[in-house]
Order: C-alpha cells, then structure tokens, then sequence
C-alpha cells in the first residue's frame, strides 16, 4: 500500500481508505496492548488486505486466526470484552454476518442494559459490505438495516479515509458495541488526507461534504462519493447542492439531518441498501416529524430495489446499484419540483 | 462403615467446613426454590423457573473453582452455582420480585443470573450464548497468562446450539481454560433426552479433541472431583473438559409448564427417591460431619435468612419507571 502514498504533505498522508483501518487498528494495538483482533485468514493480512502485516509486527495471539464460525467470532470476542479486553471482530464478509446476529443482538446490545450497568461490551465488528463488481447476492450485501434500530449498538459506516480511521479509533475506545460497516468499493478506490497525528472522528457526528441551496442530499457509505460526482455535474447546471454524509448510523445525528433538511427544504436520501426498512426511512421520518412544514417537495429516496440481493451478472448489478447517473438524474427532478 | 467410605471428601481435598457449608448452600438453593414457586402461586411474582434436583451437582461443581477469580458462565437453573460463588438470597429473592436494589435492577427475568463482584456473567434467555462467551474469558486468561479458568454450564437440550458446537470447537483448537458441564436433567422443556440428543452429550467432547467426563450429577464428591481435575487440566494449558452430570429435573419447566402432559407423576417420584441433597445428608451425617442437632440449627439459619429475605425483597420498592431508559450506553461513552 506504501506506493499509493502519494503526495505527503506537511503532517498529512494521502492514503487509502483500506490503508487507513490497518493504520487505525495497528495504532491503537501499539496504544493499548488490550486491542487485539480476531477473525477468518485475519494472520495472512485477511482476504481484503486489511490486516496485512500485522501478524509480523503483534504476533499470532494479537492476531489471532479462528475457526470458520462467525458466532464464535462474535461470541468469543464478547467473553473477552466483558473482562476488559478490546477485541476487533473481523467478519470476513459482511453478508456472513448473520450466524453472529443472535450474539450481536441478543447478547453485546443488550449486555449494559440488563445488568444494569455492572457488565459492558466494548467490542468493534468490522464487516466489509456493499457491491464492487462480481460479487453477487453474497459478496455484496448491506446488511446494516437488520441491526439498525437495535439500541444499544452503535453502528459506523465512513466515506473517506479520513472518517474510516479516525471513527475506528474512536469506535476502539468508545465502552459500547460498535458495528463498522467498511463499504469495499471504497478500500481502494477512496483516498484523502489522514493526519499524521492521532485523532478520533466522534461516533455519531454527521458532516457536511458540500455546501449548496438549491436540494438537500443525505447518504452514507459509497453512496456519498455518486451524490458528490453528481452534485459537480448538476452544479454546471445551476443546481446548488448541500450534500450530507451521515457517518454514523446509530446513534444518528439528528440536529444535522434537521439542519441540512430545513437548508433547502428538498430532500433526497441515496442508500445502496435497498428501500423498504432502509436507514433512509428512518431519516426521512425523523425530518417529517420535525420539519414538515419546511418541506417544500415531498422526501425522496434513491436506494436498491427491494430485491433480495445484487444479481452476478454486470446488466443486473448496473441495474441494482445507485451509481452518479442515477443520482445525476434524480436530482434534476427533485431540483425542477 | 468403613473409614475409606466416611472420608471421601477428605480423600478428594475437600475439608469438614467445606463439605458442610457445600449441603448449607445445597439447603439454600432448594429452600429459596421452594419458596419463589409458592411466591409465584400466590400471584407476587411473575414467574419462577426450578433448579430442584440439580443442587448437589451445581453447587459441587463451583466448589472445585476459585471464587472472584476463575468466571462462571451459568444458565437459568443455576441457583446453585451463583450462591457457590457469592450470591445470597437476599440478593436472589429481589431478582424474582423484580425490585429496584435487585442487581439487574428489576430488568431480567427471575435466574438470568449477573454479578461482576463475584465474577458471575450477564446471562440471556437464548440458550447457550453464555458458553461461548467463557470460551472468550478463557481466552483473555491465556493472553494475559492468568491461572483463571471459565466454568460454563447448560442443558442437553441446549448442547443442541450451534453455539455450543462452536465453542467446543473454537477452545479445543486453542487448548483453552474452560470447563465444559452439561446438566443433562432428562427434560428439554417437554422433550425427554432421548429424543432431544443423538448418541451421548458427553461422547462429543471426543470429535472436538478433548476429554468428556460423565458423572452422577446426585453425587456431589464425584462432580467436585471431575471438575477439580478439570480445572487442573486447564490452568496446566492442557485445554477444555465436557463433564455432563447425570440429573433429572424434578420440577416441571416452568411455572408455565404442566409436566404432567409429558410425564407421569410416578416418574417424578422415582426420580424425588434420588435426590442428591439427602444422599449427601446421609454422607454426612454417617461420617460425623454433621449430627441431628447441628442439621437442625443449619436448616432453621437457613429458612431464618430466607425469611428475612423474601419479607425484604417483597417490601423493597420496584425501578422508578423512567430508569426504563438508563444505561442503553456508557453514559461517559466509554472513555477507554
């Protein structure tokens, strides 16, 4: 990955989103000799890369290789948080994520509450998800709407490498559950500039990536970088987007969704997850309880279809996934509303 | 009677105290069980879920552990192990009222036993997530070369779970401190044993690499002794051990169960004839441990602190109902 670090600034480090997870954990496990991290290949550097040479630098316990089973992955690093350990639970693909979801629902969201504070569980999931091409229904799902809405779990999902590293850290530290959804389009194909210096991203902030007047666009995940091609584009053509990136799922930062809404009162939510019971209906009806009358068009979604998953076939995945022509397109039509 | 009979548990490293408070807690567990039932007739609680007829295995098995040092992982019937390894009555009569001062603070079910003090982990109503999470502690114990062990337990029922299989797995390949026991009370709610599990609980152990031991859960001194070897095993780094204890469960499921759909009442009776809290009893009594007198004044200590208890717990005020939305998160968010 060295190679891609291009361009070094004073203090800062163009680096790629993949790049800047692996930075993340390896500095907090030189930080705290209680982060460790477990999961399916994790010792070869895990199939995505984001481990990669971190079994020579912190040894095979610290990175550690498990049996192919997700609940044990989740269940074991559970046992190890409630006595003060901070495991990194590394599921290898996030549409495998499933075997796990009773110890991550049943058990880690709920270990606070119902021990009335005496238990905790500050552990982090990472789980690679959403569509890179060629993946079909299993290697491309964005499972985060079957957790959302399950208090007691917070759940991460950035944009730029900026976001991936300084929220991970954050999440490292943080005494809760966190899910971190590191979308796989972006490992590779995001970069920016990452600090040379520590620094968190807080949970649960959202930030503006683009000022503008004219419509209101909330995503997350892959999907910001569509909204921000397209808002170029539209931009040419005298539409003024205020575009959002929420960052976090949960807990959602509703004072910025509310504030970006009112802004131009036409809003659209982009989500590669598909429609019904996505996080973009959550969104849009924390702003019709709020901001209704600030509407001026009614809410927008541009999400998946509801289809099971993406098709294999490149027609059938185009045809699935929000790219920027269709945000593109969607956004002259709420600008012309 | 012979010598060698009458001093088992001093043969097996178990002192005269020791075997006498083990029958006291064996006593409390099955005084306190007795009680919630009638507490939960008369309509004050809500429900009451038995441990009756698996004390003597429970509370043997936590004595052959070091209490607030090695980590209990145990299930609803548990009464038991949780008093084995610090709980009190009075602790255990406000988690089944439900009360404030309760240390889930009213928020679980009666038996979903927790209390970190005494190294007792948060337990749920799915079935045998616990055993993977005391796979995960003894994991932490190895990484940080603790001598601690995590003790574990569940039903035949529950030795079903996907869970259970993982975590024999995962702690068997990592030669892990944990201590496997399966309480095969014969009943998975109304499925008797021989239709709930194919072949032996305890023969799994050997796919997964590691020793299965099978005990007769109404003898205390044989359980104690299994686990004690078990926990030696572990510390030595030798890995996990399955001891599944031979029980039968004498209440019905629940206070939600009828029994009697599913079995007949002279089953159960057989079955009461077994108890292991009388055995034990006789044990002592023969070896001197224990004489009439002293049985007495242990009972009457026994319904004294129940007593007081249950009066104190159904007096004791419930959660204010706003603390319905405390602790979802660290309020300080954690800051570690």
């Amino acid at each position: 990955m060295s190679m891609l670090k291009t361009g070094v600034a004073y203090k800062m480090a163009i680096m790629t989103y993949l790049e800047a997870i692996r930075s993340a954990m390896s500095e907090e496990m030189e930080r705290d000799e209680n982060v460790f991290v477990l999961g399916e290949d994790v010792g070869k550097g895990g199939v995505m890369n984001a481990t990669k040479g971190m079994r020579d630098r912190f040894g095979e316990r610290r990175v550690l290789d498990t049996p192919l089973a997700e609940s044990a992955i989740v269940g074991v690093a559970i046992g190890a948080a409630m006595v003060g350990k901070k495991p990194i639970a590394e599921i290898q693909f996030a549409d495998f994520i499933f075997p796990a979801a009773n110890q991550i629902i049943s058990e880690a969201a709920k270990i606070r509450y119902r021990s009335n504070n005496d238990w905790q569980c500050p552990i982090v999931i990472r789980a690679p998800y959403g569509a890179t091409g060629g993946g079909g229904l299993y290697h491309s799902q964005c499972p985060e709407a079957v957790f959302f809405g399950t208090p007691g779990l917070k759940i991460v999902a950035p944009s730029s490498a900026y976001d991936a590293k300084g929220l991970l850290k954050a999440a490292l530290r943080d005494g809760d559950p966190v899910l971190f959804f590191e979308h796989k389009k972006c490992y590779l194909y995001v970069s920016d500039e990452v600090p040379d210096e520590d620094y968190t991203v807080p949970i649960g902030k959202a930030a503006v990536k683009r000022e503008g007047d004219d419509i209101t666009v909330i995503s997350y995940g892959m999907t910001v970088h569509h909204v921000l091609k397209a808002a170029e584009e539209v931009q040419k053509e005298g539409i003024s987007a205020h575009v959002l990136d929420l960052r976090t799922l949960q807990p959602l930062d509703v004072p910025a969704i509310l504030e970006a809404a009112a802004k131009t009162g036409k809003v659209m939510i982009v989500h590669e997850d598909n429609k019904t019971g996505g996080v973009g209906a959550e969104v849009a009806a924390i702003i019709s309880e709020h901001k209704l009358y600030e509407l001026d068009v009614p809410i927008m979604r541009l999400c998946a279809p509801d289809v099971p998953a993406v098709g294999m076939a490149p027609t059938l995945e185009k045809f699935y996934l929000p790219n920027a022509d269709k945000v593109r397109d969607a956004m002259r039509l709420l600008a012309e509303m | 009677m012979a010598s060698q009979t009458v001093t088992k548990h001093r043969q097996i490293g178990l002192t005269d105290e020791q075997v006498l408070e083990m029958y006291t807690i064996m006593l409390k567990a099955r005084r306190y069980d007795e009680r919630a039932l009638l507490i939960q007739r008369s309509g004050k609680t809500a429900f009451h879920i038995s441990g009756i007829g698996q004390e003597t295995a429970q509370v043997a098995a936590a004595f052959a552990l070091q209490k607030q040092h090695d980590y209990f992982c145990p299930y609803y019937r548990d009464y038991g192990v949780v008093l084995s390894a610090g709980m009190t009555l009075h602790e255990l009569m406000l988690l089944s009222f439900v009360k404030a001062e309760d240390v889930n603070a009213g928020r679980q079910m009666p038996a979903h036993f927790s209390h970190r003090k005494h190294h007792i982990v948060t337990g749920s109503s799915p079935v045998s997530t616990q055993v993977l999470h005391a796979v995960g502690i003894a994991l932490s114990a190895v990484m940080d070369q603790e001598d601690r062990v995590a003790f574990t337990s569940f039903g035949e029922g529950s030795s079903n779970q996907g869970d259970v299989h993982e975590a024999f797995n995962f702690a068997g390949v990592f030669k892990l401190p944990v201590i496997f026991m399966c309480e095969n009370n014969q009943y998975a709610i109304s499925i008797p044993a021989h239709r709930q599990v194919a072949g032996r609980v305890v023969d799994r152990a050997a796919g997964y690499g590691f020793p299965g031991v099978r005990v007769d859960g109404n003898d205390p001194l044989e359980v104690y002794q299994a686990v004690k070897e078990a926990r030696e095993r572990a510390v030595r780094g030798a890995g996990p051990t399955l001891i599944e204890a031979m029980l039968y469960r004498i209440s019905p499921h629940s206070t939600a169960d009828d029994d009697m759909i599913y079995r007949t009442k002279e089953e159960v009776e057989y079955h009461k004839e077994q108890d292991g809290i009388q055995k034990f009893r006789a044990y002592l009594l023969e070896c001197g441990v224990l004489d009439e007198e002293l049985d007495r004044s242990v009972n009457e200590e026994v319904m004294r602190e129940l007593n007081e208890a249950t009066k104190y717990a159904d007096k004791a005020p419930y959660p204010s109902p706003e603390d319905a939305l405390k602790h979802v998160y660290a309020e300080d968010g954690g800051g570690i």
